[in-house]
């Protein structure tokens, strides 16, 4: 019984984390080849402003009497462009620092964690805001905070791992042998990293969209006359009651594409059921795969 | 003397909180006062004229050496008096004051309703672990942890006020002057969309140390004494695993004084996050800063608060694994 439970329940979060996938990856697809596809310039006036779904306009039209779903089509390669970049970036930083301290610990590990600690004291949304109001909004910068944002929280996930994998004998051997620090950060601590990292990714990209995605509904994104997704939202917002489309369209593309890479993030991780995503049980995946092996065998024996 | 490293991780981190908010003022008005393009040209934009510009350097006091406008700057905010508005000339805490009031209500409502019964869900859910009510909770809970603040508030807008039904207005319009508690409606779907934006963290929490401290051998011991469910529950379970879900109150508490920016742009709400965009639309710096100085002030002393909670509740935790974690 416990070994049919643990199998199914194995089996369910795969394919919520496979449909989580596909929901994200057919998303991310619509929106890099959407200009394609769009029957209208995202730029031309087809009709009567907040025009309801006809023959001409799928979606029916927006504030200015453009194609709701042209500007749809368009409206995703600003905010999924920045998430991609800050995501990448912030992970690969976070990350590099993360091993670098649990490698080397002592005083590099206190000056830089303790760095981190404060950046991490930082109400970081709201600084973000002063930045961008007092520098203007540019794609850079905004590619930059949300990289910011990101260093110090998977630098601690990462460094707990780290620490951890660097006890290991392998390392020892690596060391025995002479290899240079550089090699055994690169070739034999970070490979081992690569289930959390991919955790990472998935949440930081989970977080990046909700960031940007707010920046724009606030209208402080780079271009403000580009299609976007958030600025879609705030700006067909008076028209709500002529059609509500131009508004639900776009809240239902990024609720599903948030909702899609956590739900996929979270079966990356395989312990919803059990624990929480806390930094150090996200990196269990393996343990857990191997308590549903050992109940299994205990099953067959008996 | 086993107190000492428990006192001194206080300390230690008491400061560290003190040095934090030290730098977030030094950051807000570096940011204000001395980046490109100065705040005098941010202020008038395309019609700064010489004369103009003159006029609002006096009034910033930009002339003045760095240290001497820094020193001056932090001391008015220090003593009550930020300075006045440089839209309309009205004092700066007359504009800050009564939105102060509006969010820290929305705040405390959300508190009220939503912290209680989050973790109320998260200890059924972690007592039928496995079973339907437990995964039907956590799938919804993942959901909404996915969801960013104004995607939650405008898909309640669509459902609940506009699009398909029209129980509560979508706009919190509240008359200069008066109270939000005069027309309390308004205030039912911004406290619901915070709700809901922190149900996941508390639940999320509730339910894994519950789920925690029921594999523990002493709940185990307790239930081979023959010790009845409830009393189980609410004295052997609940006691030992309300203590970290004390600290993420605090932590969400200090998440919301950010999230309650956005939040209250959806719904057009009086609060302080509200008054800062509107600030940052017409570049009202002293504004601005204050707001921002307010929102991160209450950010990093809940931030302290939690730590010292979980310090205290954890006392087997030594201050020297508090450094290494």
């Amino acid at each position: 019984m416990s070994l049919l439970g643990a199998s199914w329940r194995w089996l369910r979060d795969l394919k919520a984390g496979a449909v989580g996938l596909l929901v994200g990856f057919l998303i991310v697809a619509g929106a890099l080849i959407g200009p394609l596809l769009a029957p209208e310039s995202p730029f031309d006036f087809v009709g009567a402003p907040f025009d309801l779904p006809s023959s001409y306009a799928l979606l029916g039209t927006d504030l200015m009497g453009r194609d709701v779903l042209s500007r749809l089509l368009w409206g995703g390669m600003q905010i999924l462009g920045l998430s991609a970049v800050a995501t990448l970036a912030g992970v690969l930083i976070g990350t590099l620092l993360g091993i670098i301290c649990g490698y080397l610990k002592g005083t590099t590990d206190d000056i830089i964690m303790r760095l981190l600690d404060v950046a991490m004291a930082f109400p970081q949304t709201v600084l973000a805001l002063l930045f961008l109001s007092i520098l203007g909004p540019k794609p850079w910068l905004i590619a930059t905070l949300v990289t910011a944002i990101h260093i110090p929280q998977v630098a601690r996930v990462m460094r707990s791992v780290a620490l951890r994998v660097s006890e290991e004998d392998y390392i020892r051997y690596a060391e025995a042998i002479g290899l240079s620090t550089r090699r055994i950060i690169t070739r034999e601590i970070l490979p081992n990293l690569t289930a959390p990292l991919m955790v990472e990714l998935g949440l930081r990209f989970t977080y990046s969209i909700a960031l940007i995605a707010g920046l724009g509904f606030l209208g402080l994104m780079a271009d403000p006359s580009a299609p976007d997704w958030g600025m879609m939202i705030n700006e067909n917002r008076i028209g709500m009651l002529s059609n509500p489309w131009a508004v639900a369209a776009p809240v239902f593309i990024l609720a599903i594409l948030t909702i899609g890479t956590n739900v996929f993030t979270d079966a990356l991780t395989g312990t919803r059921r059990a624990k929480p995503t806390l930094p150090v049980e996200e990196t269990e995946v393996s343990a857990t795969a191997g308590k549903i092996v050992g109940s299994g065998n205990n099953e067959a024996e008996k | 003397m086993a107190q000492h490293p428990l006192l001194s991780f206080a300390a230690r981190r008491v400061f560290l909180g003190v040095l934090t908010l030290f730098a977030v003022c030094v950051v807000v008005f570096l940011a204000t006062q001395v980046l490109p393009g100065d705040a005098a040209r941010a202020v008038l934009g395309r019609n700064a004229t010489p004369e103009l510009l003159a006029e609002i350097r006096a009034e910033l006091r930009l002339d003045d050496p760095l240290l001497v406008q820094f020193w001056s700057w932090l001391s008015g905010i220090l003593t009550g008096d930020p300075g006045h508005s440089l839209v309309n000339g009205t004092a700066v805490s007359d504009i800050v004051y009564p939105r102060v009031l509006n969010s820290a209500m929305l705040l405390a409502l959300t508190s009220v309703i939503s912290f209680p019964l989050s973790i109320t869900l998260g200890v059924v859910a972690a007592l039928y672990s496995g079973r339907f009510v437990d995964t039907g909770i956590s799938t919804i809970a993942l959901a909404l942890a996915a969801l960013p603040e104004f995607v939650v508030g405008i898909i309640l807008i669509l459902l609940l006020s506009t699009s398909v039904f029209h129980f509560f207005p979508a706009v919190s319009l509240v008359p200069p002057g008066t109270s939000v508690l005069q027309n309390p409606i308004i205030l039912v779907l911004p406290v619901l969309t915070l709700s809901l934006v922190c149900f996941p963290y508390l639940y999320r929490m509730t339910r894994a140390s519950v789920i925690e401290v029921l594999g523990s051998e002493y709940v185990e011991m307790a239930r081979l004494k023959g010790v009845g469910t409830l009393r189980l529950t609410f004295v052997h379970v609940l006691l030992n695993a309300l203590a970290p879900v004390v600290q993420v109150v605090a932590l969400t508490l200090a998440y919301l004084a950010g999230g309650v920016v956005l939040v209250e742009f959806v719904f057009g709400y009086p609060g302080v996050g509200q008054g800062l965009l509107e600030a940052i639309m017409v570049r009202d710096v002293p504004v601005i800063q204050l707001i921002v100085l307010l929102l991160a002030a209450v950010y990093v002393l809940l931030n302290l608060l939690a730590d010292l909670i979980a310090m205290l509740l954890n006392p087997r935790m030594t201050a020297r694994q508090w450094q290494s974690n």
